[in-house]
């Protein structure tokens, strides 16, 4: 009963120091708390969480994806190219969300059909796909897309109020919590994650698990680069670089173990506000750049140290 | 020990237990699994520190607050999971942390001549001091390790299951040289959950009871129902319930089955109802069978026909659709994934029966896993408990509780008793009765031969990898199957 009770307590750690940090912002910085600024928080820290999302996958299958920022450059030169081409905008962000699922499936058979660990694997796909999107691109920034749709993808309103990239965000993060908890495709992650060997024995194909995961993380990093892209109007082919390394900040802030088989979204959606809010406060309260990495860095540290204390006993 | 009690919290692990071992006795330590056997095992070897009590050697009052205390007064413990290091040489883990050497350069002939002095001791003179330690087998491993016991000058070994893992051979050998060893005056706190083995050759016997010390007995005065009875707190009436059941027509056929080089000529069948036991010495390709059958292992030969129908798994996801079931030995590495709920690891196999097009109703599901936790009798406080919290025996029957969603036409059991006390392995006869009842056919491998002959209907004897006979258990012997499982073989 006590251990569940603090398990409970422990999980919603990241919760709780998100709310104080916010509370702590409001009373420092009277910029803080308005709805305009929440919003921007919250669109800032849209892209790396839609690549955390995917990342949680990877990561509760013991995994890990690297490849997440070379992915978003790629999706984001092939619909500009195409875009450029005289495609539909539509047609362009579809095809790109595919050129993702590809990547990403890609990942997942190197992983499972040719057994290398998702760290070696995926740090090559990291390496080959950045030389690809510099290929396709031939090393320069592609802008200016007249589609009024593609625009709106990263810059439009909701009711004019909340930006389109934070309703992406929310989406998909009911979209995880659904596949997570209340799909067989969830439980398997869980299970294959937790101990492949007994799953397999169970009937699992996890194989098949692993490919899907990866896939998925691949989309998600593409879809990353579709709002990126829309945002800024111009695809970059160095676009995403240590985007990786935020979205598993982000994962592990929020409780997911890096062991496999233990975590939630509800975690990463909380950890990758938590950088976000950070970000902003340490903006708003002046701090100066070189601070805040410093800050950022114990944060995490912290964070993590806190995580791993009471598992002890 | 006297007087030693243990509290973690609130839960009194250890309630004022007194325990006495004489030099030269082989004392048995037994009590189910929750009993308090590990506490007791941790204390005596430093791991852990008594809250009250005290502890004794040669009359006088010791402190052991860490395991480095317990070496250096002569207490070495064999665990069941053995602890050397693979990659190492015997000589290498033989001396690991009091390693010979001068200047700080080590001196390898002189450890390797000690080394196999140490070892001609536990009558493992055949054990090459520079053979890496994991290439060694199980009982070999333990034979290292009694003899780093001896180089450390134990005084009291206590070994923790010893013969888990080992062959019958194996288990003898282990016997002899613990009578040699009572004859030196070592004295032994043996840790088992297989009587007979404790009636074989121990001397004394303590029994345990949630925390309590129920009672002090001379082997020669006692029996195994007061043993039992002692331990389970009740009289437990028939260690292997009996089984009322004609077995039907052929559910499972197979024929001239073989695999890639390890198993050949395997034929058999069973009923529906029936319960064929398959017995061997470890190594002689028992559980290769259960592998082939259940699409783990490639078939290189040979056909399985289940209903009449051709079965030829790729992979364990085809055994199951067709109605296979699989109760894995290990079942902290292949049976459950420990980091999931009792709920998720029951409903795992048949997660399909309660979703539509992917997604998990789970009502349905947790009725389901209700049902089967009040039918198996699985003791636990909440589906939701992580499976890991689990007593061992529990633990077995989620194993159980997975491939019963929907009851398997064939299921194949692989030591399905192992690490279980004398209360939960009767629970479980009981489980394998009511499937057989209900027309499940069973092809269960166990190396407790006592298990073996009482509750199956046909006994397999398996020798190197081929079958040395088919007996009937109503007419055959333990003799008989060992004479079988070992004929020709030179151990």
């Amino acid at each position: 009963m006590s251990v569940s009770r603090r398990e409970t307590l422990q999980r919603l750690g990241p919760f709780i120091a998100l709310l104080v940090l916010c509370t702590g912002l409001a009373f420092l910085s009277p910029d803080f708390l308005t709805v305009a600024n929440l919003f921007d928080v919250m669109r800032q820290v849209s892209i790396n969480a839609v690549i955390a999302f995917g990342m949680t996958l990877a990561i509760l299958l013991g995994g890990i994806d690297l490849s997440v920022g070379s992915i978003l450059a790629v999706s984001a030169v092939v619909i500009a190219l195409m875009m450029k081409a005289g495609f539909a905008a539509e047609l362009a962000t579809l095809i790109g969300l595919l050129c993702g699922a590809l990547m990403g499936a890609a990942n997942g058979l190197v992983i499972t059909k040719g057994k290398v660990a998702p760290f070696i694997a995926t740090l090559g796909m990291m390496t080959l796909l950045r030389g690809v999107a510099l290929v396709l691109s031939q090393g320069s920034p592609i802008s200016g897309f007249p589609s009024a749709f593609f625009s709106t993808l990263g810059g439009g309103y909701l009711g004019g109020v909340v930006p389109l990239p934070v309703v992406w965000m929310l989406a998909l993060f009911a979209v995880f919590w659904f596949l997570l908890e209340r799909t067989v495709f969830g439980r398997h992650v869980y299970a294959t994650g937790g101990n492949a060997e007994a799953a397999w024995l169970s009937g699992v194909n996890t194989d098949r698990v692993q490919i899907l995961v990866y896939t998925v993380s691949g989309v998600m990093a593409a879809a990353a680069g579709v709002i990126l892209t829309s945002r800024l109007n111009s695809a970059q082919p160095t676009a995403g670089a240590g985007y990786e390394l935020d979205a598993i900040t982000a994962v592990v802030l929020g409780g997911t173990s890096l062991a496999g088989g233990r975590g939630w979204i509800f975690g990463t959606l909380i950890g990758a506000l938590l950088i976000g809010v950070l970000n902003n406060g340490l903006n708003l309260l002046g701090v100066s750049a070189f601070y805040q990495q410093v800050i950022k860095g114990s944060v995490i540290l912290l964070a993590v140290l806190l995580d791993r204390v009471p598992k002890t006993e | 020990m006297r007087g030693v009690s243990k509290a973690f919290g609130p839960v009194r692990v250890l309630e004022h237990v007194d325990l006495s071992i004489a030099g030269g006795e082989i004392h048995a330590l037994m009590g189910e699994n929750g009993a308090g056997k590990s506490t007791l095992l941790k204390i005596l070897s430093g791991s852990y520190s008594a809250d009250a009590g005290e502890i004794l050697i040669d009359g006088r009052p010791v402190r052991i607050g860490a395991t480095t205390d317990a070496a250096s007064l002569g207490i070495a413990i064999i665990h069941q999971e053995l602890n050397l290091i693979a990659q190492l040489s015997v000589v290498d883990n033989l001396f690991l942390g009091r390693e010979r050497a001068r200047f700080g350069v080590l001196e390898r002939s002189r450890m390797r001549t000690e080394a196999a002095g140490w070892l001609a001791q536990v009558g493992a003179a055949h054990i090459d001091p520079e053979q890496d330690a994991g290439t060694l087998s199980i009982g070999r491993q333990q034979l290292v390790e009694i003899a780093t016991a001896l180089s450390r000058n134990a005084r009291v070994l206590i070994m923790d299951e010893p013969t888990a893992s080992l062959t019958e051979h194996e288990i003898q050998a282990l016997f002899t040289i613990m009578k040699d060893l009572k004859a030196q005056g070592v004295a032994i706190l043996y840790v088992s959950h297989r009587l007979e083995e404790i009636f074989r050759i121990c001397d004394r016997i303590t029994v345990l009871r949630d925390g309590h010390l129920v009672g002090e007995r001379s082997i020669s005065e006692t029996n195994f129902d007061e043993v039992v009875k002692m331990m389970v707190g009740r009289e437990l009436h028939e260690r292997f319930p009996r089984r009322e059941v004609a077995p039907g027509p052929v559910r499972l056929k197979v024929e001239d089955l073989a695999d890639e080089g390890h198993i050949g000529g395997i034929s058999f069948e069973v009923r529906a109802g029936e319960v064929l036991g398959i017995a061997g010495l470890i190594g002689a390709g028992r559980t290769r069978i259960l592998r082939t059958l259940f699409g783990l292992n490639r078939r290189s030969a040979g056909r399985v026909l289940l209903d009449d129908a051709p079965l030829r798994p790729a992979r364990p996801g085809d055994a199951i659709a067709a109605g296979i079931g699989f109760v894995t030995e290990d079942r902290k590495r292949q049976g459950l994934v420990q980091g999931l709920s009792v709920r998720k690891n029951a409903s795992l196999v048949h997660l399909e029966q309660y979703s539509r097009l992917g997604i998990v109703n789970s009502r349905a599901e947790r009725a389901a896993v209700h049902e089967l936790i009040e039918e198996l009798q699985i003791r636990t406080r909440d589906s939701e408990l992580e499976v890991k919290a689990l007593s061992g025996g529990n633990q077995q029957k989620v194993v159980f509780a997975k491939w019963l969603a929907r009851p398997p036409r064939v299921l194949l059991l692989d030591e399905p008793t192992r690490g279980v006390d004398v209360g939960g392995k009767a629970e479980i006869y009981h489980i394998i009765n009511r499937l057989a009842a209900g027309g499940t056919a069973i092809v269960m491998v166990s190396s407790e031969l006592p298990e073996v002959l009482a509750m199956s209907d046909r006994i397999l004897v398996m020798r190197e990898g081929r079958e040395a006979g088919i007996f009937d258990a109503g007419r055959t012997s333990q003799e008989e199957i060992m004479a079988a499982a070992t004929e020709g073989l030179r151990i």
